[in-house]
């Protein structure tokens, strides 16, 4: 049976922490990415980048006792955790340029199986911008996309991205409520599927072209 | 010596067609008093230069909101409806630049640096028109410098003698925006005396800031 959005939110967000290791420097896109803070391992210690400017990022504080000078890239009033640290624009962005990021986590329009993203025009109708996307993109050692499988019964895992790319060849792995894929030289290769759902109703809410690893097992949900 | 000036004493400094460089993100460090200034001075076909296009009614989405804004430079808009329906309109001209390399170019205007070669952008629309150079067999773009006339700065605390400390969030765009513009005003929520601010604690440096002004002060 197909997740529901609701569950499918919480089903990417446990994986994907499942998937970030003790000491990593990690940064979350707005929307479901933030949710994977919620999930991280019991052990493992990761700190948070936001790009406006500081590491060691924390939970939104509790109703009186927010500091209206601490925020994410969001524009939320978040908290900073002991350890962390504030910083300006040029620094946040040597860090992720530099390599210095292990994880961006991003949520996308589109993506397709040569690992092109797309997530930050629809032209003619909504332009956000890029903000700090295309450099995470291209800086941050593993990018990971989250997103449901499906937008209004449309796939958005993609042969070829057809809105204008945030990067190119950039992503290194996509996680849905049905499945892990990565993007490796041969293509896309579905490496786990959601365990109530077979890897043909998958094929069929895809399309791009899945290559289907050997090693195949169930999500851990 | 005494930078510190009266919010009124320094219209002189605007007019129309400047480019004005706005320090903060998403409106956490811009310096509200400074723009309430140039909305009720009403200069017009202004450039400006800031990470975002500010919220409704608040920030830069204030000059946004008053048509005083000919060309907006910038890596995000999506917070303010206003700022896409004025680019779909065509009242307003949006450069959209990668923040991280939008910071990058500010820094080569205050640098003296000719630009800068990054690889983000490469095979997307942002490197349509821009030169390309390989180094080391990877593909980079240069990226041209960005100066402003007016650089409007936010400090937490600031001496009279323009040395600004930053609480938080709200350092972002600052500093580097203290490098850019050929003059730089100050708001500070707190002024202290010369020699009230510890050296260790000036991330910027006085000598880059022309004027400082007491956030809330008398006109």
């Amino acid at each position: 049976m197909i997740p529901n959005p609701e569950q499918a939110k919480t089903i990417i967000a446990k994986r994907i922490a499942a998937e970030l290791k003790d000491g990593w420097l990690v940064n979350l896109g707005i929307g479901l990415p933030t949710l994977v803070a919620n999930y991280i391992p019991e052990g493992v210690h990761v700190t948070f980048q936001a790009e406006n400017g500081m590491t060691g990022m924390g939970p939104v504080p509790e109703p009186g006792k927010e500091n209206p000078l601490i925020q994410n890239a969001g524009g939320q009033i978040v908290s900073i955790l002991p350890g962390g640290s504030f910083f300006d624009s040029l620094t946040s962005f040597s860090l992720i340029r530099g390599g210095h990021v292990d994880a961006t986590i991003l949520g996308t329009l589109e993506v397709d199986q040569e690992g092109n993203l797309a997530n930050w025009i629809i032209p003619g109708k909504k332009v956000p911008g890029m903000g700090g996307a295309m450099d995470l993109v291209s800086g941050a050692k593993l990018v990971i996309v989250a997103t449901v499988h499906t937008e209004k019964g449309r796939p958005k895992i993609l042969k070829k991205c057809k809105l204008p790319l945030t990067a190119h060849h950039e992503v290194n792995m996509i996680v849905t409520e049905l499945g892990v894929m990565d993007v490796r030289p041969s293509g896309l290769v579905l490496r786990e599927h959601h365990p109530d759902v077979t890897i043909e109703e998958i094929r069929s809410l895809t399309e791009a072209d899945l290559i289907i690893s050997e090693h195949i097992k169930p999500m851990a949900l | 010596m005494n930078k510190l000036a009266q919010k009124n004493d320094l219209k002189h400094l605007f007019r129309d067609g400047q480019t004005i460089m706005v320090g903060g993100f998403m409106t956490c460090g811009t310096p509200e008093g400074l723009v309430d200034l140039l909305v009720e001075m009403n200069v017009r076909d202004l450039t400006i230069v800031c990470n975002d296009a500010g919220l409704p009614g608040k920030g830069v989405g204030k000059l946004l909101k008053n048509n005083q804004v000919k060309k907006l430079i910038a890596s995000h808009i999506g917070l303010n409806p206003e700022a896409g329906q004025q680019m779909n309109d065509g009242v307003m001209e949006v450069q959209l630049v990668p923040q991280g390399t939008l910071a990058e170019r500010i820094r080569a205007g205050g640098a003296g640096l000719g630009g800068i070669l990054t690889h983000v952008g490469v095979g997307t629309i942002v490197e349509e028109e821009k030169q390309k150079i390989v180094v080391d067999g990877h593909e980079y773009l240069l990226e041209l410098p960005l100066k402003a006339d007016v650089t409007l700065l936010y400090a937490s605390r600031a001496d009279k003698a323009g040395n600004v400390y930053y609480k938080g969030t709200t350092r972002n765009f600052n500093p580097v925006m203290a490098m850019a513009g050929a003059t730089v005003v100050c708001e500070a929520d707190e002024v202290v005396e010369i020699g009230q601010m510890a050296p260790e604690d000036a991330m910027t440096p006085g000598v880059l800031v022309d004027y400082v002004v007491a956030k809330g002060g008398s006109k």
